[in-house]
């Protein structure tokens, strides 16, 4: 097979989208994270429990677990607030995500087809909401995590509005 | 909520309905279909009732009760089944006692399939699935009549497809009339018994024959035969036990090959006699089967682009498929099943043939690529190879502490090597390129696709960079699309060449996000 050099290509970067999300996505990624990880702990204390010696094994393994859980705890909600971030124009929609692993994602206004919100339980203690925007393209949504309810019903009502404007879905 | 929704593609229940021609059923025939149909589905059922009471008992006439039942069914489903075709919109009512209603808008129609099984082909019946922009995700039955007579069902395809497309000047076809009633257009490829070399290489027979002798052996043990009293396999058990370890399992492996292939070739037999892709009137249609006739018609305005893909044992011997990538065809369960596939396992050649006549571009099919650089190259070395070595490692470790025995990770080493070609497969396989319109993403060793997919389609990006790759500024572009698998990927490019690519294919989308 035959191969082209690669072409030259002017040095360009993305710039980070404009907004962050709310200050209160901080808690809600610890909560949720800390709420997933007493539950392996749980289970592991209870077959510690259960079991008559008190094997050297386990107790390091739940020593360990305990010691990733703190670190996740401690370290992930921080660098995803420091990466997670939104913008909407009126000709597209461009979100940055992630944390260990990153994600950039794009999509035109104009193959907008819906918007909606949805407030899981935990999203409702810190008084978030995330919005999701999907295309024709069964590759999954856009998802903007940790809005605040303001925000995210502002960005709702724009996108709404603007997709309206623009006619067609290329399905 | 969370579930995708598609705006007005289609609705469940009653709506406001324009002025419209009157509710039609389907062909009165299907009485004799669907009945005999549900009772070969029940057959199991009811033949396990009948065997359980065979001595006697009230079971007989429960087996009776159930057949009643089940062609009482039938006659139902034909009786509440009808539709309508208005200037609008498509509509089917079903069920007794829910009733519902299925309404798709005429113009979101993309892809009409007309299926005939043999009780369909004996009674000249079809079955017509209307695909929408919708119906390639799951646990979306779309819009199916079964069934009509053909000529209903071809009438009707012609209504949809060719509504809007002025007549094309008459490009009539030149060798001989095409079967079941083909569109008319230009015949691009047709079916070559030669072809049916590659049925082997299509490894399609492999999963029949494992479910074959799944279920031979459960049916020998279930029932207590003893197929040791047989001479036959006497002597064949006799013959295996003599004979040296190293030739038996040649022999075995043998036999086992040769029945693949013989049912590969059979099922390629079935399912690909009398291809045929024709062109023209804005629609690409292709019929083939022996038994099971199948002619899909996809709307050309909503193809965008063609894959070419090569299995490694079709690659083996110069063989590849070519599949559309369009909007409206189930995608999940291989392309054959969804009919999105424009050739069967044939000759490279004609597969590049058949994608440069469908893409009106000959030279996109041998169009240079552009590589990716040593960084991905070592990243398909360390990503086939690691996994290699931590698994004999364990496997030493398991034998040095567990006492595992020594054959469990000397036969592991050979995995290091054959990852090791894998990895140069994979690396000389992976490229892109913009030719013209269209991006054209090559990658892959077990399965190679030269995806060609049409900028108009991309709906989307997604710039994926792990904690690895960014190490070394690379990212996997993701490109979006309502059409094919959805997403198409360019794996391990460079970002910078990442961005130039999204610019080049979309332009503007980009341009607001850039730094400065």
């Amino acid at each position: 097979m035959q191969m082209a050099p690669a072409t030259e290509t002017s040095v360009v970067s993305l710039r980070p989208p404009a907004h962050r999300v709310s200050g209160r996505a901080f808690p809600y990624w610890a909560t949720r994270a800390a709420a997933g990880w007493l539950v392996l702990l749980g289970i592991q204390i209870v077959w510690l429990l259960l079991s008559h010696d008190t094997g050297a094994l386990r107790v390091s393994i739940l020593v360990g677990t305990v010691a990733l859980a703190v670190l996740h705890v401690s370290v992930m909600p921080l660098w995803r607030y420091r990466v997670h971030r939104w913008e909407a124009t009126p000709e597209a929609v461009y979100t940055q995500s992630g944390w260990f692993n990153r994600t950039w994602r794009i999509a035109p206004v104009s193959r907008i087809q819906t918007v909606d919100s949805h407030r899981g339980p935990w999203e409702q203690v810190f008084g978030l909401a995330n919005v999701t925007v999907t295309t024709a393209s069964a590759a999954g949504p856009i998802k903007i995590e940790g809005l605040d309810n303001h925000t995210a019903q502002q960005l709702i009502d724009e996108l709404t509005a603007n997709t309206q404007a623009t006619p067609g879905d290329a399905t | 909520m969370t579930a995708v929704e598609m705006p007005a593609s289609t609705q469940t229940g009653p709506g406001p309905l324009p002025a419209a021609p009157e509710w039609r059923r389907l062909s009165p025939r299907m009485l004799l279909v669907h009945p005999v149909i549900e009772l070969l589905r029940a057959a199991p059922a009811l033949l396990g009732i009948l065997y359980l009471s065979r001595n006697g008992g009230a079971g007989q006439i429960w087996s009776l009760v159930g057949l009643v039942g089940v062609v009482v069914y039938g006659v139902v489903r034909w009786l509440t089944t009808t539709y309508r075709v208005g200037p609008e919109q498509i509509q089917v009512r079903r069920g007794l006692v829910r009733r519902s209603v299925l309404s798709v808008p005429r113009d979101r129609v993309r892809t009409v399939d007309l299926t005939s099984h043999a009780m369909h082909r004996l009674l000249g019946l079809t079955r017509i699935s209307i695909g929408t922009g919708t119906s390639d995700r799951k646990g979306d039955n779309g819009l199916r009549l079964d069934a009509l007579t053909v000529a209903e069902a071809t009438r009707l395809r012609e209504e949809l497809l060719h509504r809007s497309t002025a007549p094309l000047p008459s490009t009539a076809t030149a060798t001989g009339a095409p079967p079941v009633a083909a569109a008319a257009g230009t015949v691009v490829a047709r079916f070559r018994p030669a072809w049916l070399g590659y049925g082997p290489f299509s490894l399609s027979g492999l999963l029949p024959v494992v479910v074959v002798v799944g279920a031979t052996m459960q049916f020998v043990s279930e029932a207590k035969l003893a197929p040791e009293r047989l001479g036959v396999f006497t002597a064949v058990g006799d013959q295996l036990t003599r004979a040296p370890l190293g030739v038996a399992v040649a022999e075995v492996l043998a036999v086992c090959l040769v029945i693949v292939g013989l049912a590969s070739t059979l099922g390629y037999l079935f399912r690909f006699w009398n291809f045929t892709l024709t062109r023209g009137n804005g629609v690409v249609h292709q019929s083939r089967g022996l038994v099971t006739t199948r002619a899909i018609t996809i709307e050309e305005r909503r193809l965008r682009g063609v894959e070419i893909s090569e299995a490694l044992v079709l690659r083996l011997v110069s063989g590849a498929r070519c599949v559309a990538i369009t909007t409206g065809l189930r995608v999940g369960h291989g392309a054959e099943r969804g009919g999105s596939l424009l050739l069967p396992p044939a000759p490279r050649s004609e597969a590049e043939r058949v994608a440069g006549a469908i893409l009106d571009d000959p030279s996109i099919v041998h169009a240079p690529l552009v590589e990716h650089g040593p960084v991905a190259q070592r990243r398909r070395y360390t990503r086939a190879v690691v996994p290699a070595l931590l698994l004999t490692g364990g496997l030493w470790l398991l034998h040095r502490y567990a006492s595992w025995p020594d054959w469990s990770w000397q036969l592991s080493i050979p995995l290091v090597f054959l990852a090791l070609i894998l990895a140069k497969d994979r690396y000389r396989n992976l490229g892109h390129a913009m030719v013209g319109a269209r991006l054209v993403i090559r990658r892959g060793a077990l399965v190679r696709r030269r995806s060609m997919l049409s900028c108009d389609g991309i709906i989307g990006w997604s710039v994926y960079q792990s904690f690895f790759q960014r190490a070394n500024n690379l990212v996997t572009l993701t490109a979006t699309t309502a059409a094919g698998k959805q997403r198409y990927a360019v794996q391990d490019i460079g970002y910078h060449e990442a961005l130039s690519l999204m610019d080049r294919a979309v332009p503007d989308l980009l341009t607001p996000f850039l730094a400065d």
